[in-house]
C-alpha cells in the first residue's frame, strides 16, 4: 500500500509542494475518536480555499505518521485523484497521533549559455544535477512541515516531541483539545528555540460561504507562544512561514522555513 | 455491565432501603422525527475549577451494531468525553448503563457509598449533557452546595434534547 502511494507521488512530483499563495493541508475526517481500532481518513490537497479540494493534491512522499508510542506508521489505502491525495489511517493505539509531512528540500537556479534553469529536489543529488560550467548560481533550502492531530480515547504527548530540526510547533494547549471560546497557546521553535516575532496566520475552513478570509493574525511573543481564543467550532488552518540563514548546504544562501497545521476546534 | 438496581428503580416502585437523599430527574422528551435513536446522556459532578469531581450517570450502548461499536460515538458526549470519558475505561459498574427511552428518568443517588461520598465540602455543579445519533446535543447545569445543610432542590429546562431536569438533596 505504502508503494502505491510512492507510486501515485511520482505522478503529481513535479507539481510545486506548495504553489505560492495556495494553501497546503492535510484533513483528516475526526479528530477525537474512541474505539479498539477505529479508522480515519485524511485528504491531502493544496488549495486557495479552506477545506476544498480544487487545485492539487498534496505531495506526500514525506508523510510520517507518529503513533501514540512514538514509532511510524504507515498509510493505508493511498489514492490519489486529479485535486487530492487520499489515505487511511488505522489507529491502534490509544493516545495521540501526528500525521504530517516534512520537506527537506534545495531550489536551485542557475545559468547555463545565458539560459536561465530552475531546479528542485533533495539536497544530495544537487551537485550530479548541476551541470559544468552553471553560472549565477543560487541555492535556497526549503524545510516545510504539514500537520495535523488525532487522538483515540485518551490523549498522550509522546508524538508532539519536536525533532529540533526546522521551524516546529509545540503544542501547550493539547491539540486535540481545543474548544470554542477557550484560548489555546501553542508555542513555535526553529531548530529547537523559541522562535520569537514570528507571525502566524489562522484561517477556519467554509471560506467558499463567506465573503472574507477572516484571518486571525498573532505574532509570537519572547517564549515563542502565541495565545488564540478560538472564535467558533470548526476545522481551522494555521500557517507560518519564515526565513533564515542557517543553511545546512554549502551553496544555500537563505533558508525557507514554513509550518502548517490543521486544528479542530470542538463547540462547548 | 448491569443497571445498578438503584438507578433502575422509578418513582413508582418502592423505595430502597436507605434515604434516597440525592436525587436528579431526568425528562428525555418524546420527539416526532423520522429516525428516532435514544440518546446517549452523561450526568456528573463538576468541581469549582470545572473538573469532573464525579460521574453519576452515563447511558450508551455498549453493543456492536452495523455500524461498530456503541462506544463510538461516547466522544459525541463532547464535554464529558474531554473532562471523564476519554480517561474512563467503560464500562464502569454502578455508573454506566444503557440508553433510556423518552420519558421521566430517575436517577436516584445513595450519598453514604458511592461516587458521592468521596466529594470533598464546596461548591459544584451538576451537568447533564445528552446527545442523539442524527440528532441535537444539549448539556444544562444545576449548581448546587455540598454538603447541603437543608433540603436543596434545583431545577432547569431542556430546550431541544432535553426536558425539565432537576436535582433534589435532602440531607
Amino acid at each position: 500500500m505504502k508503494r502505491s502511494i510512492i507510486l501515485a507521488m511520482a505522478i503529481v512530483a513535479s507539481l510545486p509542494l506548495v504553489a505560492s499563495a495556495h494553501k497546503a493541508w492535510l484533513l483528516p475526517s475526526q479528530t477525537v475518536i474512541a474505539g479498539e481500532t477505529p479508522w480515519i481518513t485524511v485528504d491531502a490537497a493544496v488549495s486557495n480555499d479552506l477545506f476544498y479540494f480544487n487545485h492539487v493534491p498534496l505531495q506526500i512522499d514525506t508523510l510520517a505518521i507518529i503513533a501514540p508510542d512514538g514509532s511510524r506508521m504507515a498509510a493505508q489505502n493511498g489514492s490519489t485523484g486529479k485535486y487530492r491525495n487520499v489515505f487511511d489511517v488505522e489507529l491502534t493505539q490509544q493516545g495521540t497521533y501526528r500525521i504530517g509531512t516534512f520537506n527537506n528540500s534545495v531550489t536551485a537556479t542557475w545559468e547555463v549559455n545565458g539560459e536561465r534553469k530552475r531546479w528542485r529536489g533533495d539536497a544530495s543529488k544537487l551537485a550530479s544535477a548541476l551541470p559544468t560550467g552553471a553560472q549565477k548560481l543560487e541555492v535556497g533550502q526549503n524545510i516545510s512541515r504539514v500537520e495535523t492531530f488525532v487522538t483515540n480515547g485518551t490523549p498522550n504527548e509522546t508524538a508532539l516531541k519536536p525533532s529540533g530540526l526546522g521551524l516546529e510547533m509545540i503544542p501547550v494547549t493539547h491539540p486535540n483539545d481545543l474548544f470554542a471560546g477557550e484560548e489555546s497557546t501553542m508555542r513555535f521553535q526553529i531548530d529547537g528555540k523559541p522562535a520569537a516575532g514570528l507571525k502566524v496566520e489562522i484561517v477556519s475552513g467554509g471560506t467558499r460561504y463567506r465573503n472574507a478570509q477572516d484571518e486571525i493574525a498573532v505574532t509570537t511573543d519572547a517564549n515563542g507562544e502565541i495565545k488564540v481564543t478560538w472564535p467558533n467550532a470548526g476545522m481551522y488552518w494555521l500557517d507560518a512561514t519564515t526565513e533564515d540563514s542557517q543553511v545546512s548546504i554549502p551553496q544555500a544562501s537563505k533558508r525557507r522555513l514554513g509550518y502548517v497545521a490543521t486544528l479542530e476546534v470542538l463547540p462547548q | 455491565m448491569r443497571v445498578q438496581l438503584t438507578i433502575a428503580l422509578s418513582g413508582l416502585l418502592a423505595m430502597p432501603a436507605y434515604s434516597a437523599d440525592f436525587e436528579v430527574n431526568i425528562e428525555i422528551p418524546p420527539l416526532k422525527v423520522a429516525e428516532y435513536h435514544r440518546p446517549y446522556v452523561a450526568v456528573w459532578v463538576e468541581g469549582a475549577d470545572q473538573k469532573a469531581a464525579a460521574n453519576l450517570a452515563v447511558w450508551y450502548s455498549n453493543k456492536d451494531n452495523k455500524e461498530g461499536h456503541g462506544t463510538k460515538w461516547l466522544p459525541d458526549l463532547r464535554q464529558w468525553w474531554r473532562k471523564s470519558g476519554r480517561t474512563l475505561k467503560v464500562p464502569v459498574d454502578g455508573i454506566t448503563g444503557p440508553t433510556r427511552p423518552a420519558g421521566k428518568q430517575v436517577l436516584r443517588l445513595d450519598t453514604h457509598t458511592g461516587q458521592l461520598a468521596k466529594l470533598a465540602p464546596g461548591r459544584y455543579t451538576l451537568v447533564i449533557e445528552a446527545v442523539r445519533e442524527v440528532g441535537g446535543r444539549e448539556l444544562l447545569k444545576i449548581p448546587f452546595n455540598w454538603p447541603a445543610n437543608a433540603p436543596h432542590t434545583g431545577k432547569v429546562e431542556g430546550s431541544s434534547e432535553l426536558g425539565t431536569v432537576s436535582l433534589s438533596i435532602n440531607p
